[in-house]
């Protein structure tokens, strides 16, 4: 789940055309570029998909931290294959938000300057090897449960989007898997490491939801659109099932003293995470936001006179071939 | 069977492969990410295969990894010019460029290499570095022939990588091929390509030697390895 705290638009069009709008997506339809769309819907996708690229685009920095220091070569080439895929997922989302009248370099500005966010699990560092495998399970594995239903969402290209990304996703959480399988079977350092990664990656990885939609006013309307597919909290709690029990598979204690199975609800009881401490870091106080801006602003401020070039190499080529016409 | 020579070719790839992976997340342009990415994943799987094979034709039991992982920069055979630091995108694609021409000509050469596993590694890599000097020529040409800064950034670039070209055509025993055979192929490409993109080939031919011989690396090979093998280095007893 790259996209927390979405602030819905309300739309001021006509009652008319909304509710027009409302049954297409009742009944099921895609809505696809060109069709007219509430302005609201608009501009509440652009914020949603924008999220979730920035979030792609962010989230290489903590597995980049450790491309140069995989301990295998297969590791390093698998880890560089995870971190490519995931700059091709910002690349398809960014396509998607520039079918809704925004560009690529807007989006990145907004960033930039702090106007739009991005996933609060990438401001925390990776500190061991055993964090490559925490961030595959756990943040990729919180991830696919907000994507899977996003595939059936409203916005065609943004459904299509990802379809694609779901496949590299469960990929990418196998191979996180893989890596805690190891550490967790491996030397008493490495089983230490995975704990380490466990206990410093859980209730990150809890916040990555967003508060409980109780607490939300955006998620109704977000949620008739269907841009928002499944409450906040619901989305949690199966990510908790399916976790704890893996965590166990692997030998590991979830690092939460009031963790327990509830036979009435066929869930887990957990802790909540400290929303404090997420809302901290949605201000930019996480324990990386500042280097994680930085290495973004220095990356788009070093890569400005080749990017300018690229296009008045291309201008030219252009007027050549005017010129030979 | 010479296995320095194999282990000349997985160095490079390992080395250059490892340099690249250093600009994940930070290049100039999303496109670039991927490439760069790419270009990397590439080259690490061609090490795996140049590796493995010295490993087995050595006998001693020694794998891609054992030799990735616990040799000491003495010992590494790659050439000077790919254990250069990134410095900027300029001085990245620049080496690149004289990368994979000089790797494109020496795969071409290898495909008629009698041994067939030698044949079949270079026929496998061939395909992927003919695309990768499709991308560093352009790259090359654009930037050349882009703004007033980039040419100069591309000049600086070249004018500082050339002393680097000479070593990839010292022949000796080891090598797997005739190196100084490729040249000529080398040169051809080379300056049709900087004709296009309006940089000028530097006068001097003057050469820095001792990489591929591992009698004299530079100072970066050392701080490369030290990140790259630091996991194996401290957890000796560990499989990942």
């Amino acid at each position: 789940m790259y996209a927390q705290m979405i602030k819905s638009e309300t739309s001021q069009d006509d009652p008319e055309k909304l509710a027009a709008f409302q049954a297409r997506i009742d009944a099921g339809d895609k809505i696809e570029p060109k069709d007219w769309m509430p302005s609201g819907y608009r501009k509440t996708l652009i914020r949603q998909i924008g999220q979730h690229a920035h979030s792609e685009i962010v989230g290489q920095l903590p597995e980049g931290n450790w491309i140069t220091r995989a301990p295998t070569l297969e590791r390093k080439a698998i880890l560089l294959a995870k971190v490519q895929d995931e700059a091709g997922h910002g690349l398809y989302l960014y396509c998607a938000a520039e079918t809704l009248g925004v560009s690529r370099d807007e989006l990145t500005e907004m960033l930039l300057d702090g106007r739009m966010k991005y996933s609060s699990i990438f401001n925390y560092p990776t500190l061991t090897w055993a964090d490559m495998g925490a961030v595959g399970w756990l943040v990729d594995g919180a991830a696919i449960m907000n994507q899977v239903p996003l595939q059936r969402t409203s916005y065609g290209p943004y459904a299509r989007a990802m379809v694609r990304i779901c496949k590299e996703e469960s990929f990418h959480q196998r191979q996180g898997f893989d890596i805690m399988m190891k550490m967790a079977k491996g030397t008493e350092a490495q089983k230490r490491m995975a704990q380490d990664a466990l206990n410093r990656f859980w209730y990150p990885s809890l916040m990555m939801f967003g508060p409980s939609d109780a607490e939300s006013v955006h998620s109704e309307q977000s949620m008739a659109w269907k841009i928002k597919m499944n409450s906040n909290d619901e989305l949690r709690q199966k990510f908790v099932d399916q976790t704890v029990s893996q965590a166990e598979y692997l030998g590991l204690t979830v690092p939460d003293e009031n963790l327990k199975w509830n036979e009435d609800k066929g869930g887990y009881d957990f802790s909540q995470p400290d929303w404090s401490e997420f809302f901290e870091v949605l201000k930019g106080n996480g324990p990386c936001s500042t280097e994680r801006i930085e290495a973004r602003q220095k990356a788009w401020d070093d890569g400005a006179w080749v990017r300018e070039a690229r296009m008045a190499h291309a201008a030219k080529k252009r007027s050549a071939k005017v010129a030979a016409e | 069977m010479n296995v320095t020579g194999l282990i000349r070719m997985g160095d490079n790839t390992l080395v250059l492969g490892q340099r690249l992976s250093e600009w994940c997340g930070h290049a100039p342009a999303l496109e670039e990410d991927i490439a760069l990415a790419n270009t990397a994943l590439d080259l690490i799987g061609q090490t795996q295969h140049w590796l493995d094979l010295a490993g087995k034709r050595e006998g001693q039991g020694r794998t891609a990894d054992t030799f990735a992982y616990t040799r000491d920069a003495w010992d590494f055979r790659n050439l000077l010019l790919v254990e250069q630091p990134n410095r900027d995108f300029a001085v990245t694609m620049i080496r690149q460029f004289l990368f994979d021409t000089w790797h494109l000509e020496a795969l071409r050469a290898l495909i008629d290499h009698a041994d067939p596993d030698i044949s079949a590694i270079a026929q496998k890599s061939a395909k992927e570095v003919t695309y990768h000097r499709e991308r560093s020529t352009d790259i090359v040409i654009a930037l050349g022939d882009g703004t007033e800064e980039s040419r100069d950034r591309m000049q600086g670039a070249l004018d500082r990588l050339w002393p680097y070209v000479g070593e990839m055509f010292a022949q000796d025993d080891d090598d797997l091929t005739d190196m100084s055979a490729l040249r000529q192929g080398f040169d051809l490409y080379v300056t049709e390509t900087l004709f296009k993109s309006t940089l000028t080939r530097p006068n001097s031919d003057f050469a820095h030697h001792g990489g591929k011989t591992g009698t004299r690396h530079s100072e970066h090979l050392g701080h490369l390895l030290a990140t790259m093998q630091v996991l194996p280095r401290n957890y000796p007893d560990a499989t990942w």
